[in-house]
Protein backbone atom coordinates (compact mmCIF):
# COMPACT_ATOMS: atom_id res chain seq x y z
CA UNK A 1 0.00 0.00 0.00
CA UNK A 2 1.81 3.43 -1.04
CA UNK A 3 2.06 6.13 2.05
CA UNK A 4 -0.51 8.02 1.35
CA UNK A 5 -3.14 5.65 1.57
CA UNK A 6 -1.44 4.35 4.95
CA UNK A 7 -1.90 8.10 6.03
CA UNK A 8 -5.46 8.34 4.67
CA UNK A 9 -6.35 4.91 6.19
CA UNK A 10 -5.39 6.49 9.59
CA UNK A 11 -7.03 9.50 9.20
CA UNK A 12 -10.38 7.54 8.39
CA UNK A 13 -9.72 5.64 11.29
CA UNK A 14 -9.16 7.98 13.92
CA UNK A 15 -12.05 10.17 13.17
CA UNK A 16 -14.64 6.47 13.11
CA UNK A 17 -12.65 5.76 16.38
CA UNK A 18 -13.02 9.20 18.43
CA UNK A 19 -16.35 10.13 19.82
CA UNK A 20 -16.71 13.28 16.89
CA UNK A 21 -18.37 10.89 13.97
CA UNK A 22 -20.80 9.80 16.31
CA UNK A 23 -21.48 12.79 17.85
CA UNK A 24 -22.58 14.08 14.52
CA UNK A 25 -23.73 11.17 12.80
CA UNK A 26 -26.45 10.98 15.93
CA UNK A 27 -27.48 14.60 15.31
CA UNK A 28 -27.90 14.39 11.71
CA UNK A 29 -30.11 11.70 12.38
CA UNK A 30 -32.11 13.96 14.64
CA UNK A 31 -32.23 16.63 12.46
CA UNK A 32 -33.43 14.52 9.77
CA UNK A 33 -36.30 12.82 12.02
CA UNK A 34 -37.06 16.81 12.84
CA UNK A 35 -37.49 17.97 9.23
CA UNK A 36 -38.87 14.96 8.23
CA UNK A 37 -41.72 15.39 10.60
CA UNK A 38 -41.87 19.48 9.62
CA UNK A 39 -42.30 18.04 6.22
CA UNK A 40 -45.09 16.02 7.13
CA UNK A 41 -46.99 19.08 8.97
CA UNK A 42 -46.72 20.89 5.43
CA UNK A 43 -49.51 18.99 3.64
CA UNK A 44 -52.03 20.45 7.09
CA UNK A 45 -51.49 23.84 6.28
CA UNK A 46 -54.50 25.64 5.38
CA UNK A 47 -55.34 29.10 4.02
CA UNK A 48 -58.70 31.07 5.22
CA UNK A 49 -60.01 26.95 6.31
CA UNK A 50 -58.80 25.95 2.86
CA UNK A 51 -56.34 22.84 2.96
CA UNK A 52 -53.29 24.52 0.43
CA UNK A 53 -53.10 22.79 -3.36
CA UNK A 54 -50.01 20.62 -4.13
CA UNK A 55 -48.33 23.09 -5.74
CA UNK A 56 -48.35 25.32 -3.03
CA UNK A 57 -46.93 22.16 -0.78
CA UNK A 58 -44.60 21.69 -3.44
CA UNK A 59 -43.39 25.15 -3.37
CA UNK A 60 -43.06 25.16 0.18
CA UNK A 61 -41.26 22.03 0.51
CA UNK A 62 -38.92 22.95 -2.24
CA UNK A 63 -38.11 26.36 -0.51
CA UNK A 64 -37.82 24.43 2.97
CA UNK A 65 -35.55 21.58 2.02
CA UNK A 66 -33.04 24.86 0.53
CA UNK A 67 -32.91 25.74 3.95
CA UNK A 68 -32.04 22.31 5.21
CA UNK A 69 -29.62 22.01 2.74
CA UNK A 70 -28.24 25.29 3.46
CA UNK A 71 -28.11 23.86 7.58
CA UNK A 72 -26.45 20.54 6.13
CA UNK A 73 -23.81 22.18 4.29
CA UNK A 74 -22.66 24.71 6.98
CA UNK A 75 -22.43 21.39 9.57
CA UNK A 76 -20.65 19.90 6.31
CA UNK A 77 -18.14 23.50 6.41
CA UNK A 78 -17.39 23.70 10.08
CA UNK A 79 -16.84 20.03 10.58
CA UNK A 80 -14.24 19.79 7.76
CA UNK A 81 -12.77 23.06 8.97
CA UNK A 82 -12.76 21.36 12.40
CA UNK A 83 -11.19 18.20 11.46
CA UNK A 84 -8.73 19.49 8.51
CA UNK A 85 -7.48 22.98 10.41
CA UNK A 86 -5.59 20.40 13.02
CA UNK A 87 -4.45 17.48 10.89
CA UNK A 88 -1.23 18.02 10.13
CA UNK A 89 -0.85 20.75 13.38
CA UNK A 90 -1.62 18.38 15.73
CA UNK A 91 0.50 15.30 14.79
CA UNK A 92 3.53 18.08 14.50
CA UNK A 93 2.60 19.60 18.26
CA UNK A 94 1.80 16.13 19.85
CA UNK A 95 5.26 14.62 18.27
CA UNK A 96 3.62 11.71 16.65
CA UNK A 97 4.29 13.25 13.32
CA UNK A 98 8.47 12.83 14.58
CA UNK A 99 8.22 9.00 14.38
CA UNK A 100 5.94 8.57 11.09
CA UNK A 101 8.23 11.57 9.31
CA UNK A 102 10.99 9.12 10.21
CA UNK A 103 10.27 6.50 8.15
CA UNK A 104 10.75 6.15 4.09
CA UNK A 105 7.42 8.64 3.12
CA UNK A 106 8.05 11.81 1.29
CA UNK A 107 6.35 14.54 2.68
CA UNK A 108 3.68 14.86 0.21
CA UNK A 109 2.94 11.43 0.65
CA UNK A 110 1.64 12.33 4.29
CA UNK A 111 -0.05 15.74 3.33
CA UNK A 112 -1.94 14.49 0.24
CA UNK A 113 -2.50 11.39 2.68
CA UNK A 114 -4.22 13.31 5.16
CA UNK A 115 -6.33 15.41 2.43
CA UNK A 116 -7.48 12.30 0.98
CA UNK A 117 -8.92 10.57 4.26
CA UNK A 118 -10.76 14.00 5.34
CA UNK A 119 -11.80 14.40 1.40
CA UNK A 120 -13.76 10.75 2.01
CA UNK A 121 -15.33 11.49 5.33
CA UNK A 122 -16.27 14.75 3.83
CA UNK A 123 -17.73 12.54 0.92
CA UNK A 124 -19.45 10.09 2.95
CA UNK A 125 -20.64 12.83 5.15
CA UNK A 126 -22.29 14.83 1.85
CA UNK A 127 -23.47 11.64 -0.18
CA UNK A 128 -25.11 10.13 3.48
CA UNK A 129 -26.82 13.15 5.32
CA UNK A 130 -27.99 14.74 2.32
CA UNK A 131 -29.22 11.24 0.38
CA UNK A 132 -31.19 10.34 3.56
CA UNK A 133 -33.08 13.93 3.72
CA UNK A 134 -33.62 13.65 -0.44
CA UNK A 135 -35.66 10.37 0.54
CA UNK A 136 -37.07 11.23 3.89
CA UNK A 137 -38.89 14.31 2.13
CA UNK A 138 -40.06 12.39 -0.87
CA UNK A 139 -41.66 9.95 1.15
CA UNK A 140 -43.32 12.35 3.09
CA UNK A 141 -44.54 14.79 0.79
CA UNK A 142 -43.68 13.51 -2.92
CA UNK A 143 -41.25 15.89 -3.20
CA UNK A 144 -37.53 15.61 -4.95
CA UNK A 145 -35.25 18.45 -5.91
CA UNK A 146 -35.16 18.59 -9.89
CA UNK A 147 -30.79 18.10 -9.68
CA UNK A 148 -29.97 15.48 -6.77
CA UNK A 149 -26.64 14.26 -8.29
CA UNK A 150 -25.67 18.15 -8.92
CA UNK A 151 -26.77 18.79 -5.17
CA UNK A 152 -24.98 16.21 -4.01
CA UNK A 153 -21.73 16.95 -5.86
CA UNK A 154 -21.91 20.73 -5.24
CA UNK A 155 -22.44 20.44 -1.43
CA UNK A 156 -19.15 17.84 -1.08
CA UNK A 157 -17.40 20.17 -3.62
CA UNK A 158 -17.67 22.66 -0.92
CA UNK A 159 -16.70 20.69 2.09
CA UNK A 160 -13.70 19.52 -0.10
CA UNK A 161 -12.88 23.59 -0.77
CA UNK A 162 -12.99 24.03 2.97
CA UNK A 163 -11.28 20.84 4.17
CA UNK A 164 -8.02 21.82 1.47
CA UNK A 165 -7.91 25.55 3.07
CA UNK A 166 -7.88 23.76 6.36
CA UNK A 167 -5.26 21.28 5.46
CA UNK A 168 -3.23 24.15 4.23
CA UNK A 169 -3.29 26.31 7.17
CA UNK A 170 -2.50 22.90 9.27
CA UNK A 171 1.15 22.74 7.55
CA UNK A 172 1.82 26.00 9.48
CA UNK A 173 -0.76 26.91 12.14
CA UNK A 174 -2.32 25.12 15.09
CA UNK A 175 -5.27 23.67 14.46
CA UNK A 176 -7.30 26.74 16.72
CA UNK A 177 -5.33 29.25 14.94
CA UNK A 178 -5.99 27.61 11.22
CA UNK A 179 -10.09 26.90 11.90
CA UNK A 180 -10.84 30.87 12.97
CA UNK A 181 -8.69 31.71 10.70
CA UNK A 182 -10.79 29.39 7.71
CA UNK A 183 -13.77 29.46 9.38
CA UNK A 184 -13.74 33.78 9.07
CA UNK A 185 -12.76 33.12 5.47
CA UNK A 186 -15.58 31.30 4.99
CA UNK A 187 -18.19 33.48 6.07
CA UNK A 188 -16.61 36.58 4.62
CA UNK A 189 -16.84 34.24 1.48
CA UNK A 190 -20.89 33.65 1.82
CA UNK A 191 -20.97 38.11 2.57
CA UNK A 192 -19.29 38.66 -0.67
CA UNK A 193 -21.65 36.19 -2.02
CA UNK A 194 -24.59 38.60 -1.32
CA UNK A 195 -22.28 42.09 -1.76
CA UNK A 196 -21.30 40.37 -5.55
CA UNK A 197 -25.23 39.88 -6.10
CA UNK A 198 -25.85 43.42 -4.97
CA UNK A 199 -23.11 44.91 -7.03
CA UNK A 200 -24.71 43.47 -10.02
CA UNK A 201 -28.16 44.01 -9.59
CA UNK A 202 -27.21 47.53 -8.84
CA UNK A 203 -24.63 47.67 -12.07
CA UNK A 204 -21.81 48.67 -9.58
CA UNK A 205 -18.69 47.35 -10.92
CA UNK A 206 -16.62 48.25 -8.08
CA UNK A 207 -19.11 45.89 -6.02
CA UNK A 208 -19.46 43.26 -8.17
CA UNK A 209 -15.74 43.37 -8.45
CA UNK A 210 -15.52 42.47 -4.36
CA UNK A 211 -18.33 39.56 -5.27
CA UNK A 212 -16.50 38.08 -8.25
CA UNK A 213 -12.93 38.24 -6.36
CA UNK A 214 -14.64 36.44 -3.10
CA UNK A 215 -15.51 33.81 -5.44
CA UNK A 216 -12.32 33.41 -7.08
CA UNK A 217 -10.56 33.50 -3.80
CA UNK A 218 -12.49 31.29 -1.89
CA UNK A 219 -14.94 29.23 -3.89
CA UNK A 220 -17.25 28.16 -1.33
CA UNK A 221 -19.82 30.21 -1.84
CA UNK A 222 -20.40 29.65 -5.44
CA UNK A 223 -20.53 26.36 -4.77
CA UNK A 224 -23.15 26.56 -2.25
CA UNK A 225 -24.86 29.03 -5.05
CA UNK A 226 -24.36 25.81 -7.21
CA UNK A 227 -26.28 23.65 -4.66
CA UNK A 228 -29.21 25.96 -4.49
CA UNK A 229 -29.52 25.83 -8.62
CA UNK A 230 -29.67 22.36 -7.94
CA UNK A 231 -32.28 22.18 -5.38
CA UNK A 232 -34.42 25.13 -6.99
CA UNK A 233 -37.46 23.64 -9.06
CA UNK A 234 -38.77 26.26 -12.23
CA UNK A 235 -41.65 27.32 -9.63
CA UNK A 236 -39.11 29.06 -7.23
CA UNK A 237 -36.75 29.90 -10.43
CA UNK A 238 -40.30 31.98 -11.62
CA UNK A 239 -40.67 33.51 -8.33
CA UNK A 240 -37.64 34.72 -7.83
CA UNK A 241 -37.00 35.99 -11.83
CA UNK A 242 -39.69 38.28 -10.52
CA UNK A 243 -37.81 40.14 -7.99
CA UNK A 244 -35.68 41.16 -10.98
CA UNK A 245 -31.77 41.68 -10.52
CA UNK A 246 -31.84 42.00 -6.99
CA UNK A 247 -32.97 38.20 -6.33
CA UNK A 248 -28.90 38.20 -7.03
CA UNK A 249 -28.27 38.95 -3.52
CA UNK A 250 -30.27 36.29 -2.08
CA UNK A 251 -28.21 33.50 -1.24
CA UNK A 252 -31.10 31.14 -1.50
CA UNK A 253 -31.70 31.76 -5.36
CA UNK A 254 -29.69 31.11 -7.75
CA UNK A 255 -31.11 31.23 -11.39
CA UNK A 256 -28.06 29.52 -13.40
CA UNK A 257 -25.55 27.06 -12.89
CA UNK A 258 -22.02 28.42 -12.31
CA UNK A 259 -20.58 28.20 -15.85
CA UNK A 260 -17.99 25.32 -16.78
CA UNK A 261 -14.95 27.50 -16.68
CA UNK A 262 -15.90 28.45 -13.19
CA UNK A 263 -15.72 24.83 -12.51
CA UNK A 264 -12.76 24.38 -13.54
CA UNK A 265 -11.15 27.24 -11.63
CA UNK A 266 -12.77 25.67 -8.69
CA UNK A 267 -10.85 22.05 -9.63
CA UNK A 268 -7.31 24.19 -10.05
CA UNK A 269 -7.99 26.20 -6.88
CA UNK A 270 -8.23 22.95 -5.16
CA UNK A 271 -5.23 21.32 -6.54
CA UNK A 272 -3.28 25.01 -6.12
CA UNK A 273 -3.91 24.90 -2.61
CA UNK A 274 -2.63 20.79 -1.78
CA UNK A 275 0.21 21.91 -3.83
CA UNK A 276 1.05 24.52 -1.60
CA UNK A 277 0.07 22.54 1.49
CA UNK A 278 2.97 19.94 0.51
CA UNK A 279 5.01 22.82 -0.33
CA UNK A 280 4.88 24.25 2.71
CA UNK A 281 4.65 20.93 4.98
CA UNK A 282 7.92 20.16 3.32
CA UNK A 283 9.96 22.98 4.48
CA UNK A 284 8.38 22.41 7.96
CA UNK A 285 10.77 21.74 11.00
CA UNK A 286 9.36 18.56 12.68
CA UNK B 1 33.26 12.20 2.70
CA UNK B 2 33.69 8.45 2.72
CA UNK B 3 30.47 6.01 3.04
CA UNK B 4 31.23 2.30 2.96
CA UNK B 5 31.88 0.97 6.57
CA UNK B 6 30.31 4.01 8.10
CA UNK B 7 26.85 4.40 9.48
CA UNK B 8 26.83 7.97 10.24
CA UNK B 9 29.36 10.52 8.85
CA UNK B 10 28.73 14.31 9.54
CA UNK B 11 31.24 16.95 8.51
CA UNK B 12 30.61 20.63 9.75
CA UNK B 13 26.70 20.06 10.37
CA UNK B 14 25.21 22.99 11.81
CA UNK B 15 21.76 24.38 13.13
CA UNK B 16 20.66 28.21 13.83
CA UNK B 17 17.14 29.03 15.03
CA UNK B 18 17.23 32.93 14.23
CA UNK B 19 20.41 33.89 16.39
CA UNK B 20 20.00 30.77 18.82
CA UNK B 21 22.90 28.07 17.74
CA UNK B 22 21.43 24.37 17.90
CA UNK B 23 24.18 22.67 16.89
CA UNK B 24 27.69 24.28 15.77
CA UNK B 25 29.68 22.17 12.85
CA UNK B 26 29.36 18.77 14.35
CA UNK B 27 31.78 16.30 12.99
CA UNK B 28 31.80 12.15 13.32
CA UNK B 29 31.86 9.30 11.82
CA UNK B 30 29.87 6.40 13.34
CA UNK B 31 31.45 3.04 11.83
CA UNK B 32 28.90 0.37 11.17
CA UNK B 33 27.75 -2.09 14.30
CA UNK B 34 28.95 0.07 17.00
CA UNK B 35 27.17 1.45 20.02
CA UNK B 36 27.78 5.10 19.48
CA UNK B 37 26.59 7.49 22.73
CA UNK B 38 26.10 11.11 22.00
CA UNK B 39 26.58 12.81 25.71
CA UNK B 40 25.57 16.02 26.34
CA UNK B 41 23.64 18.17 29.25
CA UNK B 42 19.60 19.43 28.19
CA UNK B 43 19.97 21.51 25.81
CA UNK B 44 23.95 20.79 24.00
CA UNK B 45 22.26 19.62 20.87
CA UNK B 46 21.57 16.15 21.00
CA UNK B 47 18.25 15.79 19.75
CA UNK B 48 18.77 18.59 17.04
CA UNK B 49 21.60 16.59 15.41
CA UNK B 50 19.35 13.08 15.50
CA UNK B 51 16.65 15.21 13.80
CA UNK B 52 18.82 16.50 11.64
CA UNK B 53 20.16 13.00 10.24
CA UNK B 54 16.56 11.49 9.60
CA UNK B 55 15.29 14.53 7.74
CA UNK B 56 13.06 15.48 10.44
CA UNK B 57 14.85 19.47 9.94
CA UNK B 58 17.14 20.63 8.13
CA UNK B 59 20.60 22.27 8.45
CA UNK B 60 21.83 25.01 7.88
CA UNK B 61 25.01 24.27 6.95
CA UNK B 62 27.09 21.22 6.17
CA UNK B 63 26.78 17.57 5.37
CA UNK B 64 25.61 14.72 6.81
CA UNK B 65 25.19 11.10 5.59
CA UNK B 66 22.89 8.37 7.15
CA UNK B 67 23.89 4.50 5.63
CA UNK B 68 25.69 6.27 3.20
CA UNK B 69 23.13 8.52 1.64
CA UNK B 70 23.45 11.93 1.90
CA UNK B 71 21.05 14.67 3.50
CA UNK B 72 20.82 16.39 0.06
CA UNK B 73 19.56 13.80 -2.21
CA UNK B 74 16.07 13.47 -0.48
CA UNK B 75 15.23 9.68 -2.54
CA UNK B 76 18.58 8.18 -1.54
CA UNK B 77 17.80 9.40 2.21
CA UNK B 78 14.46 8.04 2.06
CA UNK B 79 15.46 5.13 1.27
CA UNK B 80 18.26 5.08 3.74
CA UNK B 81 15.60 5.40 6.07
CA UNK B 82 13.85 2.13 5.45
CA UNK B 83 16.67 0.76 7.32
CA UNK B 84 16.49 3.21 10.09
CA UNK B 85 14.52 2.45 13.39
CA UNK B 86 13.73 6.15 15.82
CA UNK B 87 12.55 6.64 19.22
CA UNK B 88 12.06 10.35 19.37
CA UNK B 89 12.62 11.95 22.96
CA UNK B 90 9.20 13.29 22.29
CA UNK B 91 7.93 9.41 22.30
CA UNK B 92 4.24 10.08 21.32
CA UNK B 93 1.95 7.47 19.30
CA UNK B 94 -1.84 7.29 18.02
CA UNK B 95 -3.64 6.83 21.47
CA UNK B 96 -6.84 5.87 19.83
CA UNK B 97 -5.18 2.95 18.24
CA UNK B 98 -3.63 -0.16 20.34
CA UNK B 99 0.14 -1.02 20.48
CA UNK B 100 -0.31 -3.70 17.70
CA UNK B 101 -2.09 -1.66 15.71
CA UNK B 102 0.74 1.45 15.81
CA UNK B 103 3.26 -1.56 14.95
CA UNK B 104 0.98 -2.35 12.22
CA UNK B 105 0.72 1.07 10.87
CA UNK B 106 4.74 1.57 10.92
CA UNK B 107 5.21 -1.82 9.48
CA UNK B 108 3.32 -0.63 6.60
CA UNK B 109 5.05 2.91 6.70
CA UNK B 110 8.56 0.89 6.75
CA UNK B 111 7.39 -1.19 3.41
CA UNK B 112 7.41 -4.52 5.28
CA UNK B 113 5.64 -7.15 2.99
CA UNK B 114 2.41 -7.83 4.48
CA UNK B 115 2.96 -11.15 5.27
CA UNK B 116 5.77 -10.49 7.20
CA UNK B 117 4.76 -8.06 9.45
CA UNK B 118 2.35 -9.90 11.80
CA UNK B 119 5.59 -12.14 13.19
CA UNK B 120 7.47 -8.76 13.27
CA UNK B 121 5.21 -6.88 15.19
CA UNK B 122 4.94 -10.07 17.48
CA UNK B 123 8.51 -10.44 18.14
CA UNK B 124 9.35 -6.78 18.93
CA UNK B 125 6.67 -6.82 21.17
CA UNK B 126 7.93 -9.30 22.79
CA UNK B 127 11.62 -7.64 23.01
CA UNK B 128 10.18 -5.06 24.90
CA UNK B 129 7.73 -6.95 27.61
CA UNK B 130 4.56 -5.64 25.32
CA UNK B 131 3.20 -8.70 24.47
CA UNK B 132 0.70 -9.06 27.04
CA UNK B 133 -0.79 -5.65 26.52
CA UNK B 134 -0.39 -5.51 22.77
CA UNK B 135 -4.30 -5.29 22.70
CA UNK B 136 -4.70 -2.52 24.73
CA UNK B 137 -5.18 1.28 23.45
CA UNK B 138 -1.96 3.62 23.50
CA UNK B 139 -4.20 6.17 25.65
CA UNK B 140 -4.59 4.05 28.72
CA UNK B 141 -0.60 3.23 28.40
CA UNK B 142 1.89 4.72 30.99
CA UNK B 143 4.65 7.35 30.38
CA UNK B 144 6.98 3.84 30.79
CA UNK B 145 4.62 1.53 28.25
CA UNK B 146 4.52 4.00 25.99
CA UNK B 147 8.42 4.34 25.60
CA UNK B 148 8.46 0.91 25.21
CA UNK B 149 6.07 0.48 22.47
CA UNK B 150 8.51 3.50 20.76
CA UNK B 151 11.17 1.52 21.41
CA UNK B 152 9.30 -1.56 20.10
CA UNK B 153 8.57 0.99 16.43
CA UNK B 154 12.26 1.10 16.59
CA UNK B 155 13.19 -2.39 16.57
CA UNK B 156 10.50 -3.10 13.66
CA UNK B 157 11.68 -4.54 10.71
CA UNK B 158 15.32 -5.27 12.11
CA UNK B 159 17.27 -2.23 10.95
CA UNK B 160 20.66 -1.76 10.42
CA UNK B 161 20.92 1.36 12.38
CA UNK B 162 18.58 2.10 15.86
CA UNK B 163 18.53 5.84 16.30
CA UNK B 164 17.88 6.27 20.13
CA UNK B 165 16.83 9.75 21.83
CA UNK B 166 16.60 9.35 25.41
CA UNK B 167 15.60 5.81 25.51
CA UNK B 168 14.88 5.30 29.40
CA UNK B 169 13.84 8.65 30.48
CA UNK B 170 10.19 7.55 31.74
CA UNK B 171 11.68 3.85 32.58
CA UNK B 172 11.97 2.40 35.82
CA UNK B 173 15.27 0.68 36.94
CA UNK B 174 13.55 -2.54 35.74
CA UNK B 175 13.10 -0.83 32.29
CA UNK B 176 16.40 0.99 32.01
CA UNK B 177 17.79 -2.74 32.41
CA UNK B 178 16.02 -4.06 29.76
CA UNK B 179 16.96 -1.30 27.42
CA UNK B 180 20.59 -1.85 28.09
CA UNK B 181 20.00 -5.61 27.31
CA UNK B 182 18.29 -4.91 24.05
CA UNK B 183 21.08 -2.61 23.26
CA UNK B 184 23.61 -5.60 23.53
CA UNK B 185 21.34 -7.79 22.13
CA UNK B 186 21.36 -5.19 18.93
CA UNK B 187 25.31 -4.60 19.19
CA UNK B 188 25.69 -9.39 18.85
CA UNK B 189 23.54 -8.34 15.76
CA UNK B 190 25.98 -6.07 14.21
CA UNK B 191 23.53 -3.13 14.50
CA UNK B 192 24.65 0.22 14.58
CA UNK B 193 22.90 2.25 17.35
CA UNK B 194 23.14 5.83 18.10
CA UNK B 195 22.20 6.76 21.88
CA UNK B 196 21.53 9.83 23.10
CA UNK B 197 21.49 10.32 26.11
CA UNK B 198 22.22 12.15 29.41
CA UNK B 199 22.74 9.68 31.50
CA UNK B 200 26.30 9.08 32.23
CA UNK B 201 26.04 5.21 33.57
CA UNK B 202 23.65 4.60 30.74
CA UNK B 203 26.46 5.51 28.42
CA UNK B 204 29.52 3.95 30.45
CA UNK B 205 27.48 0.46 30.17
CA UNK B 206 26.89 -0.03 26.66
CA UNK B 207 28.69 2.16 24.44
CA UNK B 208 32.06 1.49 22.62
CA UNK B 209 32.63 5.25 21.14
CA UNK B 210 31.10 8.39 22.65
CA UNK B 211 31.02 11.58 21.91
CA UNK B 212 30.50 14.79 25.01
CA UNK B 213 28.69 16.97 22.78
CA UNK B 214 27.67 21.11 24.99
CA UNK B 215 26.07 23.92 23.48
CA UNK B 216 26.48 22.13 19.68
CA UNK B 217 29.68 21.58 19.66
CA UNK B 218 31.28 17.85 20.07
CA UNK B 219 34.32 18.41 22.94
CA UNK B 220 35.55 15.25 23.30
CA UNK B 221 34.87 11.88 21.10
CA UNK B 222 36.42 8.65 21.19
CA UNK B 223 37.06 5.26 23.31
CA UNK B 224 36.58 5.18 26.62
CA UNK B 225 39.79 4.26 26.68
CA UNK B 226 40.80 7.34 24.37
CA UNK B 227 38.36 9.98 26.28
CA UNK B 228 39.59 8.74 30.11
CA UNK B 229 43.15 8.21 29.16
CA UNK B 230 44.32 11.59 30.84
CA UNK B 231 45.14 10.35 33.81
CA UNK B 232 45.79 10.62 37.73
CA UNK B 233 48.28 9.50 39.80
CA UNK B 234 47.58 10.42 44.17
CA UNK B 235 51.05 9.88 46.14
CA UNK B 236 51.41 10.38 49.51
CA UNK B 237 55.06 11.92 50.17
CA UNK B 238 57.09 13.44 53.38
CA UNK B 239 59.85 15.10 52.77
CA UNK B 240 60.98 18.35 50.17
CA UNK B 241 58.78 18.37 46.79
CA UNK B 242 60.83 19.85 44.54
CA UNK B 243 59.30 22.93 42.27
CA UNK B 244 59.37 21.79 38.74
CA UNK B 245 56.90 19.01 39.38
CA UNK B 246 54.31 20.73 36.88
CA UNK B 247 56.11 19.24 33.94
CA UNK B 248 54.46 16.14 34.68
CA UNK B 249 50.99 17.35 34.95
CA UNK B 250 48.67 20.06 37.17
CA UNK B 251 49.86 19.44 40.42
CA UNK B 252 47.12 19.73 43.32
CA UNK B 253 48.92 19.47 47.00
CA UNK B 254 47.15 18.57 50.84
CA UNK B 255 49.70 18.27 53.35
CA UNK B 256 51.16 14.74 52.51
CA UNK B 257 48.52 13.94 49.72
CA UNK B 258 50.36 14.54 46.10
CA UNK B 259 47.89 14.61 43.31
CA UNK B 260 49.34 14.81 39.49
CA UNK B 261 46.62 15.10 36.66
CA UNK B 262 46.72 14.54 33.28
CA UNK B 263 49.96 12.31 33.67
CA UNK B 264 51.02 9.15 30.89
CA UNK B 265 51.33 6.02 32.51
CA UNK B 266 54.58 5.69 31.73
CA UNK B 267 55.48 8.54 33.04
CA UNK B 268 54.95 7.42 36.86
CA UNK B 269 58.52 6.06 37.60
CA UNK B 270 59.97 9.22 36.35
CA UNK B 271 57.57 11.29 38.56
CA UNK B 272 58.85 9.07 41.59
CA UNK B 273 62.47 9.21 40.06
CA UNK B 274 61.97 13.25 40.50
CA UNK B 275 60.34 12.80 43.73
CA UNK B 276 63.16 10.29 45.48
CA UNK B 277 65.89 12.59 43.78
CA UNK B 278 65.25 15.96 45.51
CA UNK B 279 64.91 14.25 48.77
CA UNK B 280 61.49 12.93 49.36
CA UNK B 281 59.98 10.01 51.13
CA UNK B 282 57.18 8.41 48.62
CA UNK B 283 54.86 6.37 50.65
CA UNK B 284 52.28 5.75 47.94
CA UNK B 285 51.90 5.64 44.40
CA UNK B 286 48.18 5.07 43.65
CA UNK B 287 47.19 5.53 39.90
CA UNK B 288 43.50 6.19 39.32
CA UNK B 289 41.60 6.02 36.51
CA UNK B 290 39.62 9.16 36.18
CA UNK B 291 35.23 8.36 35.72
CA UNK B 292 33.15 9.24 32.93
CA UNK B 293 31.74 11.72 35.48
CA UNK B 294 34.48 13.25 36.51
CA UNK B 295 35.94 13.97 32.55
CA UNK B 296 32.50 15.43 31.78
CA UNK B 297 32.16 17.14 34.54
CA UNK B 298 35.50 18.68 33.57
CA UNK B 299 34.88 18.70 30.31
CA UNK B 300 31.75 20.98 30.75
CA UNK B 301 34.02 23.25 32.93
CA UNK B 302 32.63 22.24 35.97
CA UNK B 303 35.10 20.65 39.05
CA UNK B 304 34.98 17.37 39.34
Amino acid sequence: MSPALVVARLVVREVLRRRLVLALLALTLVAIVLTAWGFSRIPTLTTRGVPIGDVQVKAISAFLLILVMFMFSNVLALSAVFIAAPSISGDVESGIAQAVLSRPLPRAAFVIGKWLGLALLVAAYAVLAALIELLVVNAVVGYAPPRPLELLLFLFAEGLVLLTLGTLLSTRLSGMVGGVIALVLFGMAWLGGIVGGIGSAFENDVVEGVGIATKLVLPTDALWRGAVWALQPEALRAGGAAFGPAAAANPFYQPSAPPAAYLVWCGLWTAGMLALAVWSFDRREV
Amino acid sequence: MTSGDTAIETADLAKRYGGLVALAGLSMRIPHGDVFGFLGPNGAGKTTAVKLLLGLSRPTSGEARLLGASLDDARAHREARRRVGYLPELFRYQGWLTAREVLGVHADLAGLPRSEAPPEIARVLGVVGLAARAGDRVANYSKGMQQRLGLAVALLGRPALVMLDEPTSALDPVGRHDVREIIRALKAEGVTVFLNSHLLSEVEQVCDRVAIVDRGRVIAQGTFEELLAGDTVHLRVTGGVPDDLDRFGTLDREGDRLVVRGIARERIPDLVAALVAAGARVHEVRPAQESLEDRFLSLLGHDA
